[in-house]
């Protein structure tokens, strides 16, 4: 009996969404195949992307439908026979070849929910060793990596961490962040699809390290792919002994339970985050105390972005000089930047800190998927500051891009070609933070309605010198006066709009 | 799909999460996936039973987006309105929903199959402009294809 041939076909949201499901079908139809559903590696643009074992070496081919499963099987594709769409070996594919893969190495390499594969690529290796080291050896990884928040914040983890393990309490938490909002973002989700139990192993890490025994995934609810594939990831660490009482026989028991949020984009701000899976609305709090003294329920908690914890395995596995090798000044180690919009290759570059945007934009993304010219770059999310071209080639690391009035946020990249109304941009800026503030602050709840007021009385010449320097002091006051970035950086966008497309906001 | 409202199942939901006060949210969900939206009867047993006043969970209901309290069409078409598929034509796209089905967002069609709904980012933003249909997520949707998975979907044109 012959032994069939291994196809990977993705289930991650992007393929999915672009109908990966029925191209596993049909080959399961049509061929005596094993197909395993891997998750992403992050090449969007590429979706479904499927994969055939051709003697140990994963041939590529995508963007595939189903419509093109029959002329696959007539080119002979799962020997690896040429076709329209075959890429070639997916790890020499430039745009994969050209990254610096750490956190999401194994992202599409795998089976999202093999512990075989998970360990044989090196999973569990950094809870192991950090198990037989303990939580000082841990603490002082985490601090010698220079990992900082990637949630958008950018705060060392390792201080984060070492404030909480100092906190005095029996009962402490772990809280990941999956609230994952901004537009032009889906790192956490490719994680927590494509190799979740990274996350899992670098919650437990993080418990193991400060003394908490519990940990919480707040995941937003625009993501039920992430969901199944996340809760079902719990529920074999759980089985293996990865998870629960006395993991591999150590002395240490953690758990972690799965809540999701519900719609709410300020629920991603963290102490907004904590009222939220105490079963609260998201009204953020003020701070200090910071949540690392007293958080969730009034403990000390360390709340941590999808990202930040899943750097952290290798980090101890491998060293932390290993990972500050890359980066650049403060900024070190990877970051998995996102292309998004209006972009010919969007997907997920994990790329040391320090290359440009335009390098990203145009070496990885290939300019705009409608051809036409680039007119206006948001980074870091719908609390983004806009970019014209000429900010295009300043370098991507935290300080640099805090010089230009921007922050790289959770590294995502928004393209909008030359056809965008910049003043409609900034008037949707001002709309969605009065569809999301949770109305505890005066700037933030009203500011952000007077916001929308006035840009629509700029845009029909209604005093517009006048409205123009009213807007100013509005952002002013909102800056100055909100209590979360919410209403605070809400006036990013909107500046950054009115003072590199001017003409917009004249007609 | 709506399903009558049963109050010993409603307390079991509310006892599947330990009728603990900080469930709250999640408890609101699996009534959501139960009964399709949060009824005036529901928040007061969930009240009585987690020992929280009547007002302090509509609060919690009104907050999210998520909790509804009247019932939605058969089908929940939600279209991203965040900023990576404004670069792709979600605002079109919306219109044309819109235009299509003869509502406006947040509104059910008269047959009760289709409600639309804004979103503000479902992660497929490399696949811009994305919509959510039910639990099922679209990427690259053109007026077009909108209008054959609303078709596919058994909702009215």
């Amino acid at each position: 009996m012959s032994q069939s041939v291994t196809v990977y076909v993705p289930r991650e949201t992007a393929a999915v969404s672009m109908g990966a499901q029925g191209v596993a079908e049909k080959i399961s139809a049509l061929g005596d195949v094993r197909i395993v559903r891997n998750g992403s590696w992050g090449m969007s643009w590429l979706e479904p992307l499927i994969e055939i074992d051709v003697n140990g070496q994963r041939i590529g081919y995508g963007p595939v439908t189903a419509d093109d499963v029959d002329s696959l099987f007539a080119a002979g594709f799962l020997q690896g026979g040429d076709h329209a769409l075959k890429l070639g070996p997916v790890a020499d594919v430039p745009y994969l070849k050209n990254q610096e893969r750490w956190t999401f190495r194994r992202c599409g390499l795998i089976d999202p929910l093999s512990v075989d594969d998970y360990r044989a690529n090196g999973g569990f290796n950094g809870l192991e060793t950090a198990l037989n080291k303990g939580p000082e050896f841990v603490l002082d990884q985490i601090k010698a990596s220079g990992l900082r928040g990637r949630g958008g914040a950018g705060f060392p983890t390792g201080i984060k961490w070492q404030t909480v393990a100092d906190a005095a309490g029996e009962q402490k938490y772990i809280t990941c962040n999956a609230d994952e909002g901004d537009s032009g973002t889906f790192s956490d989700r490719i994680l927590m699809e494509s190799d979740p139990f990274t996350l899992i192993e670098g919650i437990i890490i993080a418990g193991f390290a400060v003394g908490a025994s519990k940990g919480y995934v707040y995941l937003r609810s625009e993501y039920p792919l992430a969901r199944r594939v996340f809760a079902e990831a719990l529920s074999i660490a759980k089985n293996c002994g990865w998870l629960g009482n006395r993991i591999q026989g150590s002395g240490f028991d953690f758990d972690i339970d799965l809540h999701l949020g519900a719609g709410s984009y300020v629920c991603g701000e963290e102490t907004a985050m904590l009222e939220s899976l105490e079963g609260k609305a998201g009204l953020i709090r003020y701070k200090p105390p910071l949540p690392a003294i007293e958080g969730l329920f009034g403990k000390p908690t360390v709340v941590n972005n999808v990202v930040t914890l899943g750097s952290v395995p290798d980090i101890i596995a491998l060293g932390a000089e290993a990972y500050a090798s890359f980066g650049v000044g403060r900024s070190k180690g990877t970051l998995a930047f996102q292309l998004a919009g209006n972009i010919k290759q969007g997907g997920l570059v994990e790329k040391a800190f320090g290359l440009t945007l335009r390098e990203l934009i145009t070496d990885f993304g290939g300019g705009t998927a409608s051809g036409r010219k680039i007119r206006a770059v948001q980074i870091g999310g719908p609390l983004g500051a806009y970019f014209a071209d000429e900010h295009l080639d300043t370098p991507l690391d935290y300080e640099a891009f805090a010089k230009v009035g921007g922050m790289i946020g959770h590294g995502g990249i928004v393209v909008f070609d030359d056809t965008v109304d910049m003043a409609e941009q900034a008037r949707f800026a001002m709309e969605f933070c009065a569809i999301e503030s949770c109305g505890k602050c005066t700037p933030c709840r009203i500011g952000s309605v007077r916001g929308v007021e006035v840009i629509d009385r700029i845009l029909a010449n209604e005093d517009r010198e006048e409205n123009l320097n009213l807007l100013s002091e509005l952002c002013d006051t909102m800056v100055d006066g909100s209590l979360c970035a919410m209403g605070g950086m809400t006036p990013f966008p909107v500046r950054s709009a009115v003072k590199y497309f001017p003409e917009d906001f004249k007609r | 799909m709506a399903t009558k409202y049963d109050k010993t199942i409603a307390s079991e939901i509310i006892n599947q999460f330990g009728a603990k006060p900080e469930m709250l949210v999640q408890v609101l969900h699996a009534f959501v996936q139960r009964y399709s939206f949060i009824s005036e009867e529901a928040i007061r047993q969930i009240a009585n039973e987690l020992n929280l006043s009547n007002a302090e969970v509509h609060g919690v209901v009104s907050f999210y987006h998520d909790f509804r309290t009247i019932a939605p069409g058969q089908h929940v078409v939600k279209i991203c309105q965040a900023e990576s598929c404004q670069a792709m034509g979600s605002r079109q796209l919306t219109a044309h929903a819109e235009r299509t089905l003869g509502i406006s967002l947040h509104g059910t069609t008269v047959d009760g199959q289709v409600t639309l709904e804004p979103v503000y980012c479902l992660g497929n933003c490399a696949c811009s402009p994305a919509v959510m249909i039910d639990e099922t997520v679209y990427g690259r949707v053109s007026p077009d294809k909108l209008d054959a998975l609303i078709e596919d979907c058994g909702g009215s044109r």
